[in-house]
């Protein structure tokens, strides 16, 4: 590798041109299932970017090691660990969180932006652009949990992080998960409409196009 | 008689199609739907008084404002005379109970005209019947006031009202006893259900007028017997099967036909051109299939009405349906 590596640029891209939610439209499963106030989501955010990124670097190091026929489940069980020392730590040290969040953790080894991130790019690339890569998609995940999170909230439920601010619930749909289809269609169209107005970019459907084409899952 | 060398002579003339003009225009058939549900919409004041003109006035206005802004940011033609947003809001209004706090129409219109209708398109590519998602956000979203129901009072100035269960809620939650206990006989209820005494969507309590609309429609050719008559027929056939509580075929098809939206489902929103196949074939299938769903929610589900998850649950399945029933022209091969 001659070229100097634009790290900024490999962050940037993970939060704006290919943010797992909102243009890759990978992991969508958890993006509703666990935004129904902003804390949830935050919390699911930080454990993926943790999660994320150390598989990554993981990944990284060892990726002369593993066997291409292999690969899936090798990375499956990489991943796997990294979700057990979450789900420990967060036993230990959050247990008011765990109790909320405790299944939703144990089910990030399967999802597909973190495995899609191994195959895509940690196992091709060092082990600095890998931390890099996997510090800016989970950051971009966790914006994208915490946005649709802040929506249905404060429609939903009239509340932020759980503090209440209206009597009664304004729209009841929010909480539900046709709010969270709703809302996440709403800002998925709401972000390709910036990235087609202000930065001449492709749509999401087109950047989740190319993401197969290259072999990702 | 033609002969052959004559029609051969036909088919060698080349012209550019279409050859055949009609008067028809979607503004003509937008608004003479409108013009049908008139009736339905009169009775509806007579029956709920000057609520009913204050809740379809605030649906037909806000989904027409609503059209025009979506256009106007969309920067597209601004199609407001075409009926169709009207269309939506009186069909909108027309399925609202009449204690409706008046605000939330607006959002209903809101969700049903911009995101149901304009995100997907615009008229002609949304998926799903615009007024139905209207309504259904509605009903999700404020569950108390979508089914506060209330006694129709046949006077436009008497005030004072009883809230009372629709026909099918009574059903659902009492049985049938309890429902002829309401009306008096048999005979008394269904009357009462034809002519459109008793408690329901302001739209869609009288049958007779609701027919006489469909009559009119049928009349203009604007639409076919094959979607309402296969979901009429679906309904009618099954809740005779599996209606009733002593075994099969103790149903009362009579009272499921007369009662909740049924009428209003089948002629007016399942018809809607755009959210239903176009080929004959695919729209009876696409009437068994909202029948078959209506029952089924009806007599299993937890809402006393399956009507309007019947039609959006099909109206998924059309494009499906029109490509499964697609006519193979003549003379093609068909493909192992």
């Amino acid at each position: 590798m001659n070229e100097k590596i634009n790290y900024w640029k490999i962050f940037k891209n993970g939060i704006f041109s290919e943010n797992p939610v909102f243009r890759l439209a990978l992991s969508l499963c958890p993006a509703v299932a666990v935004t129904s106030g902003v804390k949830n989501g935050f919390l699911m955010g930080v454990a993926v970017l943790f999660v994320q990124t150390m598989s990554n670097i993981t990944v990284s190091i060892i990726r002369n090691f593993i066997h291409p026929k292999v690969r899936i489940p090798s990375y499956i069980f990489i991943i796997a660990a990294w979700v057990t020392v979450t789900d420990l730590m967060m036993a230990a040290y959050a247990r008011d969180v765990y109790k909320e969040m405790g299944l939703y953790i144990q089910l990030i080894v399967a999802f597909a932006i973190i495995l899609s991130r191994l195959e895509s790019f940690a196992s091709k690339k060092n082990v600095l652009p890998s931390g890099v890569d996997g510090l800016g998609m989970g950051f971009g995940f966790l914006i994208a949990l915490v946005l649709i999170g802040f929506v249905r909230e404060l429609l939903g439920k009239g509340a932020l992080w759980g503090y209440q601010f209206t009597p009664t619930k304004p729209l009841l749909i929010m909480i539900l998960p046709t709010g969270g289809f709703f809302v996440m269609g709403l800002l998925m169209g709401f972000f390709n409409w910036i990235n087609r107005r202000f930065f001449g970019g492709k749509a999401s459907a087109d950047v989740h196009m190319e993401a197969h084409r290259h072999g990702s899952h | 008689m033609e002969t052959k060398a004559e029609k051969r002579e036909k088919q060698l003339l080349v012209s550019i199609g279409p050859h055949i003009g009609s008067e028809e225009s979607i503004p003509r058939i937008m608004w003479a739907v409108s013009i049908s549900l008139l009736p339905a919409f009169i009775i509806s004041v007579y029956y709920f008084g000057l609520r009913a003109i204050a809740v379809v006035g605030v649906s037909v206005l806000s989904c027409v404002i609503f059209e025009t802004i979506t256009q106007k940011m969309l920067k597209k033609k601004v199609t407001i005379s075409d009926g169709s947003a009207f269309l939506t809001g009186l069909l909108l209004g027309l399925n609202l109970p009449s204690s409706i706090p008046l605000y939330q129409p607006v959002i209903g219109s809101l969700v049903g005209i911009v995101i149901t209708k304009h995100l997907f398109g615009g008229l002609g590519y949304n998926i799903f019947n615009p007024a139905l998602i209207g309504r259904t956000f509605m009903l999700i979203t404020w569950p108390r006031p979508m089914t506060t129901w209330y006694k129709p009072v046949a006077g436009i100035t008497t005030m004072d009202a009883i809230t009372t269960a629709t026909p099918l809620g009574i059903l659902k939650e009492d049985g049938i006893g309890k429902l002829i206990e309401t009306f008096g006989d048999k005979m008394n209820l269904y009357i009462n259900l034809f002519l459109g005494n008793r408690a329901g969507s302001l739209g869609e309590t009288s049958v007779i007028v609701l027919l006489i609309g469909a009559a009119f429609l049928f009349y203009r050719g604007y639409i076919t017997w094959h979607i309402p008559f296969s979901f009429v027929g679906t309904v009618m056939a099954l809740t005779w099967i599996f209606g009733g509580k002593g075994g099969l075929f103790a149903g009362d098809p009579i009272l499921h036909l007369l009662s909740g939206g049924l009428i209003l489902g089948a002629f007016f929103m399942a018809t809607d051109y755009v959210t239903a196949p176009a080929i004959r074939k695919a729209q009876i299938v696409f009437g068994i299939g909202v029948g078959a769903l209506t029952v089924l929610i009806r007599l299993k589900g937890g809402y006393p009405e399956g009507v309007m998850f019947g039609i959006l649950l099909m109206n998924c399945f059309s494009p499906l349906l029109d490509r499964a029933f697609k006519a193979i022209p003549f003379g093609t091969i068909k493909r192992k």
